[in-house]
């Protein structure tokens, strides 16, 4: 099974300085910004953004959490259903800019789900997605505003991006597909 | 078309697969006896994301779209009806219910043949409180639907026993290591039960205290591990968690207690008493409560209970096995 470098530690905090950077240039700077990360690793990408933020802007901008699973669409397909993690908004976001963080944009379903999640805790002023990755392949109408890099890819292979915090290294990798006996 | 969708899938799980995916293996929740401290844990954390949801302005979400959900109670209830029923619409599921008392059950449909009826009518998940021990083993035997018991006879009440596991983890911080006393009629009770396998799965030490003629003559041969005393305040020396168990007042009619005044004298939960559990022990209850009788007004509302956050616990924890039971149809291979 070979693996594929596609992003390094470097290239990582290039692409989310530029998205911050970005952030404060779209919303002429952080008022009313409230970040939310996406389970599991849209989290720690959203608390670096903050994080950046404060030392572009000198503003502390909120950080929430959201887990999509109560949302999502495909649950009568799985056999399992997914782990449910919590959920924290610190910040009441009616009137706000909410910018959703999660770390690879795909088929836009769980960016659907997400949005579905955020509209029930109140109206914000907008949505903005930020990712660290597109990888093309939607099938929804759903496009990021911030994009750490686009990565043409195939619908087979699978993108990992792998985190400090939740995975000890920091890279974005491709897997290509298990080569199956038989396939159909 | 298949391997696409699957490796899609897999990819938009991956994130989800690559934390502790708790495991989960039930299609019925009828006892706490085969549950592991996995599965257990896996609920309670469930619980803990729909506890979020309780505690929003609006507390819908669309999870359970086209599910439906039918509550069968052959033993009157409110409380664990309603409860339910509210975790059900919650996760915006359709609910349906039938009672003993305004059915075809009295014309006296079998138990077997109304369960049939629900199925056919759509039910995916059927919550079941029967009067009789077993009832809801018997029924998932015969039925595709997923069967949850909401208490049968006096055998096991599973989701009171996750209720209160949330509550004591949720207030304690963890279950392991804690001294948790169950005080009244242990013979008759499915709640004391079902809390000994879901406390005993998380490693607690549990106490099962009352008088003699309503602790089970096998107790010790049925829970060896589990210490078993006569005397409360020997059972609440030390104790972290104090559950006080609801009476019935058919137990003195039965002869199996001299008087009420007698067991209020040597059992009932009261300040007195409590202040032999260790410092901020925490105080449960079931519910319905017979304040005066096994449980004192000032201990049932002082700062240590937790009762009525029972109450709001046990939606949160409905709604997460309501959840976890209502996965996608049937592996098809």
């Amino acid at each position: 099974m070979g693996e594929k470098v596609l992003l390094t530690e470097v290239d990582i905090r290039r692409a989310l300085v530029r998205i911050a950077h970005e952030i404060v240039e779209r919303n002429k700077g952080c008022q009313d910004l409230v970040l939310v990360g996406m389970h599991t690793r849209g989290v720690p990408l959203a608390r670096r953004l903050a994080a950046l933020l404060k030392d572009i802007e000198k503003a502390e901008v909120p950080v929430g959490t959201l887990d999509i699973g109560l949302y999502r669409d495909d649950l009568p397909y799985r056999e399992e259903p997914p782990h449910i993690r919590s959920t924290d908004i610190p910040a009441d976001i009616v009137g706000k800019v909410v910018v959703l963080v999660d770390d690879v944009l795909f088929t836009g379903r769980s960016i659907r789900a997400a949005m579905d999640a955020i509209m029930d805790l109140g109206r914000p002023r907008r949505i903005q997605l930020a990712v660290l990755v597109d990888r093309g392949h939607r099938e929804l109408p759903i496009r990021a505003e911030y994009v750490g890099r686009n990565l043409p890819t195939s619908q087979q292979e699978e993108i990992q991006v792998r985190l400090q915090e939740v995975d000890g290294q920091e890279l974005v990798v491709s897997v290509a597909p298990e080569r199956e006996e038989n396939m159909p | 078309m298949r391997m696409r969708e699957v490796s899609r899938r897999a990819a938009e799980s991956q994130a989800i697969l690559s934390t502790e995916t708790k495991e989960w293996h039930h299609r019925h929740v009828l006892d706490l006896d085969d549950f592991s401290r996995g599965e257990i844990e896996a609920v309670l954390d469930t619980a803990r994301a729909m506890k979020e949801v309780l505690g929003r302005e609006i507390k819908r979400v669309p999870t359970l779209r086209g599910k439906t959900v039918v509550t069968a109670f052959y033993e009157p209830s409110t409380r664990t009806r309603v409860s339910f029923e509210l975790a059900a619409k919650n996760l915006s599921a359709d609910v349906a219910s039938i009672s003993a008392q305004a059915s075809s059950v009295e014309k006296g449909e079998s138990l077997l043949d109304t369960v049939r009826t629900f199925q056919a009518l759509g039910a995916d998940i059927l919550v079941l409180r029967h009067w009789q021990s077993g009832a809801p083993y018997f029924v998932a035997q015969h039925v595709e639907a997923s069967i949850i018991s909401a208490g049968d006879g006096s055998h096991a009440h599973p989701t009171q026993a996750l209720l209160d596991l949330f509550t004591i983890r949720e207030r304690m911080g963890s279950i392991e290591g804690l001294r948790v006393a169950i005080i009244g009629d242990i013979a008759y009770s499915r709640v004391a039960r079902s809390n000994v396998w879901g406390l005993m799965a998380m490693g607690a030490q549990v106490v099962l205290c009352g008088p003699s003629t309503l602790l089970p003559s096998d107790i010790e041969k049925a829970y060896p591990d589990v210490i078993v005393e006569t005397s409360s305040e020997a059972a609440l020396e030390g104790a972290d968690v104090v559950m006080a168990l609801r009476l019935q007042r058919e137990r003195q009619e039965a002869g199996l207690l001299p008087s009420l005044r007698e067991y209020i004298r040597l059992y009932q939960l009261n300040s007195e008493r409590l202040a032999r559990a260790r410092p901020g022990a925490l105080v449960l209850h079931p519910g319905p409560m017979n304040e005066g009788l096994e449980i004192s007004p000032e201990v049932a509302h002082g700062p240590q209970s937790a009762i009525e956050e029972q109450v709001t616990n046990g939606v949160a924890v409905r709604m997460a096995l309501l959840y976890l039971l209502a996965r996608g149809g049937h592996a098809e291979d």
